[in-house]
C-alpha cells in the first residue's frame, strides 16, 4: 500500500477508540493532516482531547482503531527509525542507571553501525549542542529538570531523526527554564532541518515556536482549527510575542479552546 | 518539579551506607552493638565459671574461643568450611541463574506465567527439610543432593522478585527503547534487567541466607565433611567446645557473606539509591 506521492507525513482518517467502563471512549475521530518536511507543527487542545494519543500513533507506538499514517509514502505500523519521540516525563524516559553520556549514546549504539570513535564524536557534538558539556558523567537524576529534558532531546537528536515528536516536553519545568528550552529547540530545528510535531496545552508556546498550529477539539478529538503561523524568523521571546499577528493567532486559538471548554460563548474563529 | 537541584549536587553518593559520624560518641554508633556482644560473652564467661550454667553443656567462653583459635590455626575448620562453601555457591548460583531466567520468562510472557505460577505457588511453601528425603532417594547423599537442595531453595526468592521487577519496569522506558528500535533480547539485556535489578538483588540477598541454612541442614543429615557435619559430629562426640566453635564460625561466615553482598549491591545499585532518594526529595 502506498500513500500519496511526493509526500512527507500524512495522517488519513485516524480514529482511536478505547474500551472504557460502560462502553467505548472515542479519543480521536477522523484526523486528517498533511505535514510538510521541515515544518514545526504544534498540536494544542484541552486535556483529554487525544493529542498525546495522536502523537503516539504517529510514532507507531499505538495502533489507530482505523485510519492510516504515511511517512515518506510508507505506512507506519511500528516505530519508524527516522521518527523519535521525546516524552513529557523525562524522569521516567531517561535510564537512571546510565550516565548522561550513556543515555545519549543509547540510540546510536543500537541503531547504527558506527565506529566507537564516530559514536564518541557525535555524542560530544550533540552534548555540546544542548549545552551539557561537563555533565557527561553525571546521572540524569543528579541534574535539574531542564537539564534532564535536554538529555532526552540530545538522545533523540544524536540519531539524526527526520521527525521529532514531542509530547508536552517543557510542561514540567519552571517558566524561565522553559524559555531557555524553547530557544534551544528553535535553534536546533533550524540548524538540523528537523520536522517537529509538538504537543502542548500552552497556546502561546505553540504560536511562538511553530510554523503551524493545529487545535483539536475535546473528545472525540477532531481538527478544530488549522492555522499557518506566518511570523518572521528569527523570533524573539519579547518582540515576537508583541507583534499584532502573534496576538491575533493567539486570540483565535484561545477563542476556540475557551469555546470548547464552555468558558466563553462566542463561536470559534 | 523544581529546577534548582543543580549540578552542584554531590557526585554519586550511596545514602544509608554512611552516616555523618564526625562528632558521634561511641554509644551513638554501631560500636555500641559490638560492645554489647562483648558484654554477653563476659556474662557467659562468668556464668560458666561460677557454675550458674551447666558446665558440661556450656563451657567457658574463653575455652570456646581458645578451641576455636586452635581449630583455625590447625586448618581443621578451613578444611570443613571450604567444601561447604563450594557446595553452597554451586547451589546458590544455579538457583539464582534459574530464578532470574524463570522470573524473566514469567514476567515477560503471559504464557509462562500461566504455566508456571501455580506450580511455583505449590512448591514454594514446602520447607526444605520436608523434601530432603525425596531428594536423597533420587540423588543419594553426596554433593549432587546438597547442591540440588541449595539451588532449589534459593530459586524461589529470586524468581518471585525477578518477576515483580520485570512487571514493574516503567512502560515509558520500554516505549522509549522501542522508538530507538530496541526490542527482543536487546531489550531484556539493556532495559528490563537493569531496571529490575533492585528487585533481583533483594531476592538474591534473601536466597543467600536461605542457601546457608540449607547447606548446614543438608550436611547435618548426610555428609562426611562440611561445617554442618562438623558441628553435629562434635555434639555427638560430646566435644562441646568444638561444637560451639563451629557455630561461631557459621556466624562469622554469615556475617562476612552478607557484608560482601551489601558491598557489591551498593556498587551495582548506586544509581538506584541516588535515584530513589532524588525522587523522595
Amino acid at each position: 500500500m502506498t500513500g500519496p506521492s511526493r509526500s512527507f507525513l500524512h495522517i488519513r482518517g485516524v480514529r482511536k477508540a478505547f474500551a472504557a467502563p460502560g462502553g467505548t471512549t472515542v479519543a480521536l475521530n477522523g484526523i486528517d493532516l498533511d505535514i510538510e518536511r521541515g515544518s514545526f507543527v504544534s498540536i494544542v487542545g484541552p486535556s483529554g482531547c487525544g493529542k498525546s494519543t495522536l502523537l503516539l500513533i504517529i510514532a507507531g507506538l499505538v495502533a489507530p482503531t482505523s485510519g492510516l499514517v504515511f511517512l515518506e509514502g510508507r505506512k507506519v505500523e511500528s516505530p519508524p527509525p527516522s521518527v523519535l519521540y521525546v516524552f513529557q516525563q523525562y524522569t521516567r524516559s531517561l535510564f537512571p542507571w546510565k550516565t548522561v553520556e550513556r543515555n545519549v549514546t543509547f540510540g546510536l549504539e543500537n541503531r547504527e553501525s558506527l565506529s566507537r570513535e564516530a559514536i564518541a564524536a557525535r555524542t560530544r557534538e550533540i552534548i555540546g549542542l544542548v549545552k551539557l558539556t561537563g555533565f557527561e558523567r553525571h546521572y540524569p537524576w543528579q541534574l535539574s529538570g531542564g537539564m534532564q529534558q535536554r538529555v532526552a532531546i540530545a538522545r533523540a537528536l544524536a540519531c539524526r531523526p527526520a521527525v521529532l515528536l514531542m509530547d508536552e516536553p517543557f510542561s514540567a519545568v519552571d517558566a524561565l527554564t522553559r524559555v531557555g528550552l524553547q530557544e534551544l529547540l528553535r535553534s536546533l530545528w533550524r540548524e538540523l532541518g528537523l520536522t517537529v510535531i509538538f504537543v502542548t496545552h500552552d497556546v502561546d508556546e505553540g504560536v511562538y515556536l511553530s510554523t503551524r498550529v493545529v487545535a483539536l477539539s475535546r473528545a472525540p478529538g477532531t481538527v478544530a482549527v488549522d492555522l499557518p503561523v506566518e511570523l518572521p524568523h528569527p523570533r524573539d521571546q519579547i518582540s515576537t510575542r508583541a507583534l499584532p499577528q502573534y496576538l491575533d493567532y493567539r486570540a483565535r486559538l484561545l477563542a476556540q479552546l475557551f469555546a470548547d471548554e464552555g468558558l466563553i460563548e462566542t463561536e470559534a474563529a | 518539579m523544581s529546577d534548582s537541584a543543580g549540578p552542584e549536587n554531590p557526585p554519586l553518593a550511596v545514602p544509608g551506607a554512611k552516616r555523618p559520624s564526625r562528632l558521634a560518641m561511641p554509644w551513638q554508633t554501631r560500636w555500641l552493638g559490638v560492645a554489647f556482644i562483648a558484654v554477653v560473652f563476659v556474662l557467659w564467661e562468668i556464668a560458666a565459671a561460677s557454675g550458674t550454667l551447666p558446665a558440661l553443656s556450656f563451657p567457658r567462653m574463653s575455652a570456646i574461643l581458645a578451641t576455636w583459635w586452635s581449630l583455625i590455626v590447625s586448618g581443621e575448620l578451613l578444611g570443613e568450611l571450604v567444601p561447604s562453601l563450594l557446595r553452597m555457591f554451586a547451589g546458590y548460583f544455579l538457583g539464582v541463574t534459574l530464578g532470574i531466567l524463570l522470573g524473566l520468562l514469567m514476567g515477560y510472557f503471559r504464557f509462562f506465567y500461566n504455566l508456571l505460577e501455580p506450580i511455583t505457588e505449590v512448591l514454594r511453601p514446602i520447607p526444605s527439610p520436608a523434601y530432603l528425603p525425596i531428594v536423597i532417594i533420587f540423588l543419594g547423599i553426596d554433593d549432587e543432593m546438597k547442591i540440588f537442595m541449595i539451588a532449589f531453595a534459593s530459586l524461589f526468592p529470586v524468581l518471585l522478585n525477578t518477576y515483580s521487577g520485570v512487571r514493574s519496569v516503567d512502560p515509558i522506558q520500554l516505549q522509549t527503547a522501542r522508538t530507538f528500535g530496541v526490542a527482543g533480547r536487546k531489550l531484556v539485556w539493556q532495559i528490563v534487567l537493569p531496571a529490575a535489578s533492585p528487585y533481583i538483588f533483594t531476592g538474591m540477598r534473601v536466597s543467600l541466607a536461605v542457601a546457608l541454612i540449607v547447606m548446614v541442614l543438608s550436611e547435618m543429615v548426610a555428609a562426611s565433611s562440611g561445617i554442618g557435619y562438623f558441628i553435629l559430629s562434635a555434639q555427638r562426640g560430646f566435644k562441646i567446645r568444638e561444637m560451639f566453635a563451629g557455630v561461631l564460625t557459621l556466624a562469622v561466615v554469615g556475617y562476612i557473606l552478607n557484608r560482601l553482598f551489601v558491598a557489591i549491591e551498593n556498587r551495582v545499585l548506586a544509581w538506584h539509591y541516588g535515584y530513589t532518594q532524588q525522587q523522595r526529595n
